[in-house]
């Protein structure tokens, strides 16, 4: 999920030497490229449950899909006009660096590496996930400490690998690694027992108990033992876009803590009669100028909750109970219930 | 002493029951000696072994219709997302509108291809001109312009996509690769040592490594307004690759053509071209033929690789549909299986169309 090969490493690496030199002049308005080209495009992952993937129609969908309709929508005025880019984990920085994609929205983990090295600004977090094991009941562990000698199913070239190892070695205890390519071969491993546990993010694992034929038979540990928050990104220098980018995500999150949700968005930005809160006018324009603050029109926040709802409504459609992945808010959840969510104020 | 009468035939026997007939046939073909023997044997308590299961699995006990993986038992395979997939495995994300567009493509494709393969069809010559003309034809429909809807390639994908990447390349890389071939043996030393570079070169580089190089690297080093299309750099680097390998393909048949040949072609006053196009080629690229169909096959499989620069061909769709939320889980041998079977057909038509023409090929020497 989090993948971050070496050779992908070395192309971005490589990618962030050169190209400072060569695009800085050519991303001075990305806005501006969006509106002449009457199009946004977003890079999104190659296929991920709930993140990015295609229904029957052979549209894209999903929670970072979601993502880049809203900003289509903030911006542009039309949630459909999204080119979407689907990146592997080795093209995805490369892509954003050389402006083949103007926002990437692909489950990537923020780090310190990522943000500043390769020239990247992260806008903010849209999934605090992080990576847990998951073993079969029979087993009779409750915690990852007892996992001395465990075989470990694990999807390579990922951080999820780095963060293996780290994690045994810093509790002194031993693992045998059974490296694996891809998610549904890992799956697949664990199912026919070829290694005790299985590693992998923690929304990934809830995902794949979920299409196990007895879920309850399996427990995902308690430990989470890297942290693996999520979020969109944009290239370095231009600062107006990267707000863009942050206040369109922000605005999802504040929608869902003011209870503004796709229903009631239109009723309640009415500038007669509508919401009567005075940080719900300033966010959907009917007080204040915070859309021209970011050179966008007074209604962009309204049209991007109008377009895919708040951020509660988006989790509960891709991922959340109701849906096959079956996952819980957790961390995910507001500050105001229990979680991290968070956004700063609309003033 | 005791004679036989002569004038008399005897009756015809009929062949021993353990020579003709099913019996016959058994004995010869899967009995013929005890080794042979527990070969069959142990062939057929494999076959036994596998195939009644499979088909159980693949058929019997299979679920063929649902909204979701939910509908599927998981006891026989899941089959209930083939009517609402099977579009975007054939057509990617080509809009449904147009889905006309690549049909008509397709099906002007079987006398396209049957006026280039075979010989002495009805209408053959207005067909060979035919044949040169579908590729534009093609290009037209798919892309569009002139009347038609634009559609950009980032919108091609499933099984359309590694028709247009693997039939282009083929198409392109025998010439190119026959061009090389020659070069490699040119006494001109400019454009041997350039063909012996690109072959070397290419051949000693992964078909993956050119993709990113065509994708990441070619982006950067372009200025930003100058954007290539990834569709076409995709084609242009499976064709590149394709032909450092059919050059040597065509180098192996060439080397086998008797020097003398060539010396008498240039004593009856034949010029270079005349002699290569004469004499050389139609029986260097005779005996070639296994080796070019088998790189014909190769390129076609390599296809699959687009997935990895976001493309979305046949196997990209697969992967799709396994990750797919609704089918999670549910799919993820039958997706790998419907491709296999789809690639197994078109990869085995090309396989037995070199049979025949070799046949062919023969039958015309001898």
């Amino acid at each position: 999920m989090i993948a971050l090969t070496r050779p992908g490493l070395s192309c971005a690496v490589f990618a962030a030497f050169v190209l400072p030199a060569m695009v800085g002049t050519a991303q001075a308005a990305t806005l501006d490229d969006i509106r002449a080209a009457d199009e946004l495009k977003c890079g999104i992952n190659t296929g991920l449950a709930g993140f990015a993937n295609t229904d029957d129609a052979g549209n894209w969908v999903g929670f970072d899909v979601d993502y880049c309709k809203a900003l289509a929508a903030a911006v542009l005025g039309d949630s459909g006009k999204v080119q979407y880019v689907s990146l592997t984990g080795k093209n995805r920085f490369p892509a954003l660096q050389a402006g083949e994609i103007e926002v990437l929205a692909r489950n990537t983990t923020w780090t310190l590496s990522r943000d500043v090295d390769l020239g990247l600004t992260f806008v903010g977090v849209n999934y605090y996930d992080g990576q847990g094991f998951i073993g079969p009941k029979s087993l009779g562990i409750s915690s990852a400490g007892e996992l001395d000698g465990a075989s470990v199913c694990i999807q390579t070239g990922t951080t999820t690998e780095l963060n293996l190892a780290d994690f045994f070695r810093t509790n002194n205890i031993t693992y045998e690694p059974v490296p694996i390519e891809t998610n549904s071969e890992a799956r697949a491993a664990y199912e026919a027992e070829r290694c005790d546990v299985y590693t992998s993010d923690a929304s990934g694992l809830a995902a794949t108990r979920a299409t196990f034929d007895n879920p309850n038979d399996h427990v995902i540990l308690p430990e989470i033992i890297s942290k693996e928050p999520l979020g969109p990104l944009v290239r370095h220098g231009d600062d107006q876009w990267a707000d863009i980018a942050r206040w369109v995500l922000n605005a999802l999150i504040s929608a869902e803590e003011l209870g503004v949700t796709q229903a009631n968005v239109e009723a309640l930005a009415q500038t007669d009669g509508g919401s009567d809160n005075p940080e719900i006018q300033r966010m959907l324009g009917s007080a204040g100028s915070m859309g021209k603050m970011l050179g966008l029109d007074a209604d962009w926040a309204a049209r991007a909750i109008k377009a895919v709802g708040n951020y509660g409504e988006i989790f509960a459609r891709h991922l959340g109970p109701d849906t096959r992945l079956g996952l819980e808010r957790g961390l995910n959840a507001l500050y105001t219930d229990g979680g991290i969510l968070y956004s700063p104020p609309f003033r | 002493m005791f004679f036989r009468d002569q004038s008399e035939m005897l009756p015809a026997r009929a062949a021993p029951i353990t020579e003709v007939g099913i019996v016959g046939w058994l004995r010869i073909n899967l009995f013929s000696s005890y080794p042979n023997s527990a070969l069959t044997l142990v062939s057929l308590t494999l076959l036994l072994l596998v195939v009644p299961p499979f088909i159980d699995w693949v058929l019997i006990k299979a679920q063929f219709s649902g909204d979701t993986g939910e509908a599927c038992s998981g006891i026989g395979a899941c089959w209930a997302w083939v009517d609402q997939r099977l579009g975007q495995f054939f057509y990617g994300f080509y809009p449904a509108e147009a889905h006309w567009r690549v049909n008509v493509t397709a099906v002007l494709l079987v006398p396209a291809i049957l006026y280039v393969l075979v010989d002495n069809l009805p209408g053959a010559k207005f067909g060979r001109w035919f044949s040169y003309v579908y590729p534009l034809l093609a290009a037209y429909l798919l892309v569009g312009g002139f009347g038609l809807e634009v559609i950009s390639s980032d919108k091609f994908g499933g099984f359309m996509l590694n028709m247009i990447v693997g039939l282009t390349g083929i198409v392109l890389s025998l010439p190119i690769g026959v061009l090389l071939a020659l070069g490699r043996q040119s006494r001109l030393p400019v454009i041997r040592l350039f063909s012996i570079a690109f072959i070397e070169a290419v051949r000693g580089v992964p078909l993956i490594t050119l993709l990113f190089v065509a994708i990441v690297l070619l982006q950067l080093f372009l200025p930003p307004e100058v954007s290539l299309d990834q569709l076409l750099r995709v084609i242009i680097m499976v064709t590149l690759f394709a032909s450092a390998y059919m050059a040597e393909v065509v180098r192996g048949g060439l080397q086998a053509i008797p020097k003398g040949q060539i010396e008498g072609a240039q004593a009856v006053g034949l010029g270079y071209w005349q002699t290569m196009r004469l004499i050389v080629l139609p029986q260097a690229l005779r005996i070639s033929i296994p080796g070019i169909v088998n790189t014909f096959i190769g390129l076609f499989k390599d296809t699959t690789l687009v997935i990895i620069i976001g493309l979305f061909d046949l196997l990209g769709h697969a992967r799709l549909l396994q990750t797919n939320p609704d089918w999670i889980g549910d799919v993820d041998h039958e997706a790998y299986l419907f491709s296999a079977a789809v690639f197994f057909l078109v990869c085995f038509l090309m396989s037995r169309y070199s049979v025949s023409l070799e046949k062919q090929l023969s039958k015309d020497r001898h």
